[in-house]
């Protein structure tokens, strides 16, 4: 009876520890930068989607997803009316300038002003293609802009990086992983 | 009672605003069979930008794009399940306003069952012990108090007066 009586007293403050507890790993999440807002890709270690872009001008080279192979590539989603794909751009530059192999993807965008913003800021991409109506970006599971991806040399997606790349993601994720995957 | 029947008027209008959704007359198809069943779809599909709407309530431009490409599967063909496998491959069972019923949401669809269990335990064991002290009766000193108490037989109620 009294074991019982005991049981009973702790309980709520067992509940209580339990639940601070949960919350205090939610805590240190979102002090590692992670949002519940961040959505774990589907696409995770499965085939990159297959698709032809054009380019930005008829003139231009557009993207094959065929390129997607052979080496470690980043597929990044921006637009020139995204705030943050602006903010990103220079680690984008930085990530090109040590050689890694860029693809754009310009979602929902106009020519002049996709051409501008790359001749305002450089062009880090091999090349890039131009999604128009927003169907290769659905294909990738796209839901906010920029968006990285980051395709192992066997053309699966490793990685999807939501959000602008800042030069914290850069050291602790994004060149680790590189790295790791060209071996 | 005319400006009160006025406001009955507003107010019930506004009931049906609040529900309208966000198809718009272009994105429309033909067959209203198939309409209706991409309706029917869009409204079990999650708005990933707004995350707490459908696709079919949710004026985001991704879920404008997403109503778009469920109606052309369905138009291509597509049963409802091959349109939801589509979207699903894409964004992840998170799309999905209502999980699907497998292991790892097997805590989140038994979990009121499971709580209710406890409950059910926890209330069980509760009577069993009220039960329990009750039937222990009184022990010999009670006893000797209460016998005591019954021989003075002052009205207590009225003593107080």
């Amino acid at each position: 009876m009294t074991a019982k009586l005991r049981l009973s007293y702790y309980l709520p403050v067992i509940i209580v520890l339990l639940l601070a507890a949960i919350f205090w790993s939610y805590l240190g999440e979102i002090k590692d930068g992670k949002s519940i807002q961040d959505l774990p890709s589907a696409l995770i270690d499965k085939p990159a989607p297959v698709f032809k872009l054009p380019g930005i001008e008829t003139t231009d080279k557009g993207f094959d997803s065929a390129v997607l192979k052979g080496k470690v590539t980043l597929v990044n989603v921006w637009a020139s009316w995204c705030a943050p794909c602006r903010i990103e751009h220079p680690r984008m530059m930085q990530l090109a300038r040590e050689g890694v192999a860029i693809y754009g993807i310009n979602y929902k965008d106009t020519p002049e002003a996709a051409k501008g913003f790359l001749a305002e800021l450089g062009n880090p991409y091999k090349t890039v293609g131009a999604d128009r109506t927003g169907k290769v970006s659905i294909d990738w599971g796209v839901y906010g802009y920029p968006e990285t991806f980051v395709i192992d040399p066997k053309g699966r997606i490793r990685y999807r990086h939501v959000g602008p790349i800042m030069a914290q993601d850069l050291t602790d994720k994004i060149r680790p992983l590189i790295k790791a995957l060209s071996k | 009672m005319i400006t009160l029947r006025l406001f009955a008027l507003i107010l019930i209008s506004m009931l049906g605003l609040s529900s309208a959704n966000a198809v718009e007359p272009n994105e429309i198809l033909k067959d209203p069979a198939l309409e209706q069943r991409a309706r029917a779809l869009s409204q079990d599909l999650r708005c990933v930008v707004c995350q707490n709407q459908s696709i079919d309530d949710s004026n985001a431009d991704l879920a404008r794009d997403l109503r778009v490409v469920v109606r052309a599967r369905l138009t291509a063909g597509d049963t409802d399940k091959q349109v939801m496998d589509f979207v699903v491959a894409r964004y992840g069972e998170f799309v999905l306003l209502k999980p699907p019923v497998n292991a790892r949401t097997s805590l989140l669809w038994g979990g009121p069952a499971l709580v209710l269990l406890f409950g059910a335990i926890g209330l069980v064991l509760w009577f069993r012990r009220r039960g329990s002290a009750t039937a222990e009766g009184l022990s010999a000193d009670e006893e000797k108090r209460l016998a005591a108490l019954m021989d003075d037989n002052t009205p207590s109620g009225e003593t107080d007066k």
